[in-house]
């Protein structure tokens, strides 16, 4: 495996054109074998070419810095070998994407007059293998209420929480029951925290933190009785909304309580967190959307999405792309750096989710529809459908991570279908890895906690880590506030006090005149200000007539020297 | 229809049995991260502070001279080895891991002033103030025998008596001719007890002698009427020389870019110079705050280590204008020599209190073997600590050195004179009618002139 992976990296390193040993070059040339391609490979490179270019672009992430406007000779030589460097390894990214990945991607297509809209869960339970038509159930516990699901980050785990305190812990690759508990409190969210031996749960009061074997760890008095609970992975905070529209972050780690903000928007369970930044978007029942951050107290983003009320919210996983969905029958995509609509939908739903790739579940009554954007423009079109029995009602939609699967809490219990091409089908062990032993879980969280992000660094855009700050053009004062700042001074002045002089130096008139010192002490510096600034505005006046003089004087204007 | 859904069987994404290495299956693309930047900054911290917490450099002291190390010297054949002599006459050889003395070569009846080992390991040279050259036999076999509990003394193979003292000793690469630095530049042969050449140029003393590692025959010294000179044994007159205001205590040429060579000076630079080019300085090296004593370069000659009259050893990058590294203890006093070990890993100080000080090159470097998985993390820390090094937080971590007392102050000391004479400066410019007043750059500004 070694010596494999030894030519291969030879074979990169070298040029462009696999299999092209003449075109082996030395490894500090850039790659510029255009000249030497003849031309019957010509036609079949460009195709091959394009693909390459179009992942390069991906594992570039942003544009090459300009380095014209360098001067030092040394940083720019330095930064070009960086640069180059970069462009290979995005190259060598590619071309592993290309060839190496295990896995390929699921699809559904549909042959002939069929639209893949119609096509029905149990077709495709017919064409695919026998383990993944085990992935479609429902599961019925009518009592218990409606459900709503959480996933771990490697889609391995599901905590599913009943609105009548039923919280069941399953292993969705084995479909094995681990733990179920009875809270007998009402619970209305459920959330995994960093891997599956925590999660937590929004009950009646006050939200509890619970362990795998179903052991109340915390509670979390402080947060109230919480509506939605999300957690954010990097940073290890747990966002909830309560009844009374209190944001509040909690570091899970240290148990530290990081915000406690009023939303002041009132009461709300519409509540997403964006995984591309960090931020905790919320969906009003005024038809705003605020973007909020851990160390403001005022939101980062408010917008006025629809004339109702926001009913869901969904964020596409490159950060990006925003799916809301208003009381009016739309659904809205925005694009998230212009704050602009991209496309509106006349689709029903009630919730909202994305997958890994992309592809829009949108959730009403007891029918599901699935949008795609084929073509890669974000331009969403219906891609499938389900319905379920007419009784269900459908209260969260959540693709499962890595896997073709969508998993759909409804008041009957909870529900699993198959939507080919929607799970990331390529892993890497070091994000999440769906098949973790007990060891390589300790090892992860031990990491990740060393790479625990500080709450400071949620911001909207996440790549201006590490950038120079723009220096902020400063006001200048106006003339009001010029005066105002004379006037505390002077106050200020006035308002000292002097030391009790003794033996005949404490006379009226000697304190009267330390008291005036004082004062046109204060009032110098303006003064001072105000003199400069009269000077610079004659100067300037001064330059003007010069233009206006007539013809015979221009020979007594005085010239600038030169 | 055709449908495909992502599958995964168990058995292709597992290991088969416990003795199997657990299989890691990577997908580089950028969406399944996010906020890698912040990852890497909040990595580039951590890499920084535990850059900190590792950093010890003092190895330690060897112990044994009665009297200030004046000099030593490397053996390039045996990389455990150095030389050191002393102001009582005393020169030892040392076994740097165990840090004791290997052999004894007592004979000076003076200062030793220089020692020089030939480029085949099998001769030192040695000089001092009783104006003796001596050579004495330090082939492998002499070495390796030795016993490290009975104090062996060597006789001398040779003993050259000269007309006056010597101050400097430097030995050819691969040749057999060395030279010696006193009232004149003498050059000798091994076998001769006459020198074979005579260099005299100027009327003052030569204190330092360096010969040149590409160029078998040329040679660099240093006097005290403040001057540079480079000689070349096939002319027999002397090539160039350069005048400076202050006089350079030290010359090493650079191994890798044998043209390159910098000079410590007495105004507390080192100046780096282009031997074809010794009207500007390449590079002025600032850190110190007393006379710099002794330079050497690294043999990756991508570093230089100096030891100064200041008390601290500092580490430079050959083109860096500022020390990456400050070495100092309480009990090492003036020092007068240093050597960087042929290995690249060490660096060796002899100072005024009799002790020759073993420090690491790389203060938070691992010793020993390290495994590949350890070296990528440390190259990968390293790579993410730089790429970050400029940001505040990590900037005041990675720049926080210990400065004893006196070069803290003496440092400062130094900040405001020349900032005062900067600032005075440029308000005569600014005063004056413009081009009247050209700064000079602080390069040239320290030589007098170039002499042919």
């Amino acid at each position: 495996m070694a010596a494999f992976w030894n030519s291969f990296d030879s074979e990169i390193s070298g040029c462009d054109c696999l299999g092209d040993s003449h075109l082996r070059q030395a490894p500090g040339d850039s790659i510029a074998s255009v000249p030497y391609i003849s031309v019957t490979m010509a036609a079949k490179k460009e195709n091959s070419d394009d693909e390459v270019d179009e992942k390069v672009k991906k594992y570039l992430r942003g544009e090459a810095a300009n380095l014209e406007g360098v001067k030092d000779k040394k940083l720019k030589g330095q930064l070009a070998v960086r640069e180059d460097l970069y462009g290979k390894s995005a190259k060598t990214a590619a071309k592993i994407e290309k060839w190496l990945l295990p896995s390929e991607g699921g699809y559904l297509e549909a042959e002939g007059i069929e639209k893949t809209w119609r096509i029905k869960q149990e077709s495709i339970a017919r064409e695919v293998d026998i383990l993944s038509s085990r992935n479609q159930y429902d599961i019925v516990l009518p009592e218990l209420g409606p459900y709503t699901l959480d996933f771990t980050s490697n889609g391995r785990y599901m905590a599913a929480a009943g609105r009548k305190g039923h919280l069941a812990i399953v292993d969705m690759k084995t479909l094995n029951l681990i733990k179920e508990i009875q809270v007998r409190e009402t619970v209305r969210d459920v959330a995994y925290l960093h891997n599956e031996l925590f999660f937590a749960a929004a009950q009646k009061k006050y939200p509890y933190i619970y362990n795998r074997e179903g052991t109340e760890l915390h509670c979390l008095k402080e947060h109230g009785p919480v509506l939605r609970l999300q957690f954010l992975k990097n940073h290890f905070l747990l966002a909830s909304i309560n009844k009374f529209g209190q944001l509040r972050y909690q570091d899970v780690t240290m148990g530290e309580m990081i915000g406690n903000f009023r939303t002041g928007l009132g009461r709300t369970d519409v509540m997403q967190v964006n995984p591309f930044n960090g931020v905790v978007a919320l969906g009003h029942s005024s038809g705003t959307v605020t973007m909020w951050k851990p160390t403001s107290s005022v939101p980062l983003v408010k917008m006025l999405c629809h004339p109702g009320p926001v009913s869901s919210l969904a964020f596409h996983p490159n950060g990006h792309l925003m799916a809301t969905s208003g009381r009016e029958n739309k659904i809205k995509i925005w694009d998230l750096r212009k704050f602009e609509v991209i496309q509106t939908l006349p689709c029903h739903a009630k919730t909202l989710n994305f997958s890994q790739k992309g592809l829009l579940a949108a959730g009403t009554g007891s029918f599901i529809q699935i949008l795609a954007d084929f073509s890669g423009s974000q331009n969403y079109s219906s891609y499938m459908t389900h319905s379920m029995a007419k009784g269900y009602q459908v209260g969260k939609v959540l693709f499962r991570p890595y896997e073709d699967i969508l998993g759909i809490g409804h008041s009957m219990g909870w529900s699993s279908i198959l939507i080919p091409g929607s799970g990331e089908p390529n892993f890497d062990s070091w994000v999440a890895n769906p098949f973790e032993t007990s060891k390589q879980r300790r090892e992860k969280e031990v990491h990740s906690l060393l790479d625990k992000l500080p709450p400071e660094t949620i911001m909207l855009d996440p790549t201006k880590v590490g950038t120079v700050r723009v220096p902020q053009k400063k006001e200048k004062p106006t003339k009001k506030d010029v005066e105002a700042e004379m006037e505390a001074a002077i106050e200020t002045a006035k308002d000292t006090e002097f030391k009790k002089k003794t033996k005949g130096r404490n006379k009226p008139s000697k304190r009267a005149k330390k008291r005036r010192e004082m004062i046109d002490k204060a009032k110098r510096p303006f003064l001072e200000q105000q003199t400069q600034e009269h000077e610079t505005s004659r100067k300037k006046q001064k330059t003007n007539p010069e233009t206006e003089m007539p013809k015979s004087l221009q020979r007594f204007v005085r010239q600038k020297a030169t | 229809m055709k449908v495909k859904v992502i599958s995964r069987s168990t058995g292709e994404f597992t290991r088969e049995r416990s003795q199997d290495l657990q299989r890691v299956f990577r997908n580089f693309d950028p969406t399944l991260r996010s906020q890698e930047k912040a990852v890497e900054y909040v990595r580039a911290l951590n890499a920084a502070k535990l850059d900190k917490i590792f950093a010890r450099p003092f190895i330690g002291a060897m112990d044994g001279h009665r009297d200030s190390i004046k000099c030593m010297a490397k053996n390039p054949n045996y990389l455990k080895a150095i030389f050191s002599g002393s102001d009582d006459g005393d020169i030892r050889l040392w076994d740097m891991a165990s840090r004791r003395t290997v052999c004894q070569f007592p004979g000076h009846q003076g200062a030793v002033q220089g020692l020089t080992v030939s480029t085949d390991g099998s001769i030192l040279v040695s000089c001092g103030s009783d104006c003796t050259v001596r050579l004495w036999n330090v082939s492998d076999a002499n070495v390796a025998d030795s016993d490290y509990l009975s104090d062996n003394s060597a006789k001398p193979q040779a003993v050259y008596v000269w007309k006056n003292a010597f101050r400097a000793v430097d030995h050819q690469w691969d040749g057999d001719l060395f030279a010696t630095a006193g009232a004149q530049v003498d050059v000798w042969n091994h076998n001769r007890s006459q020198p074979v050449n005579t260099f005299d140029w100027g009327s003052d003393t030569t204190i330092s002698i360096r010969f040149n590692p590409g160029e078998p025959n040329i040679l660099a010294t240093s006097a005290n009427d403040r001057s540079i000179t480079l000689y070349d044994l096939r002319m027999s007159s002397p090539a160039r020389k350069v005048i400076m205001r202050t006089k350079t205590n030290s010359i090493a040429w650079n191994p890798m870019e044998p043209m390159n060579f910098t000079a410590a000076n007495e105004d507390c630079n080192c100046y780096s110079y282009d031997a074809r080019k010794l009207e500007e300085a390449k590079c002025v090296h600032k850190d110190h705050v007393s006379a710099v004593m002794d330079i050497d370069f690294s043999p990756t000659g991508r570093e230089f280590v100096t030891g100064s009259y200041d008390r601290t050893v500092r580490i430079f990058q050959y083109n860096g204008g500022h020390s990456r590294e400050i070495y100092h203890t309480k009990r090492m006093q003036r020092v007068f020599c240093v050597k960087y070990s042929c290995d690249a890993s060490y660096v060796i100080s002899g100072s005024d209190d009799t002790n020759l000080r073993l420090w690491k090159a790389k203060a938070s470097e691992q010793l020993g073997v390290v495994l590949p998985r350890e070296r990528k993390k440390h190259e990968y820390l390293e790579a993410v600590k730089n790429r970050y090094k400029h940001l505040p937080e990590v900037k005041r971590i990675v720049r926080h050195r210990h400065l004893p007392k006196p070069v803290y102050k003496a440092a400062n000391l130094r900040r405001t004179m020349i900032e005062a004479e900067r600032r005075k400066e440029q308000r005569r410019k600014a005063h004056s009618a413009p081009g009247s007043i050209m700064t000079e750059p602080v390069r040239k500004r320290r030589i007098i002139k170039e002499v042919e």
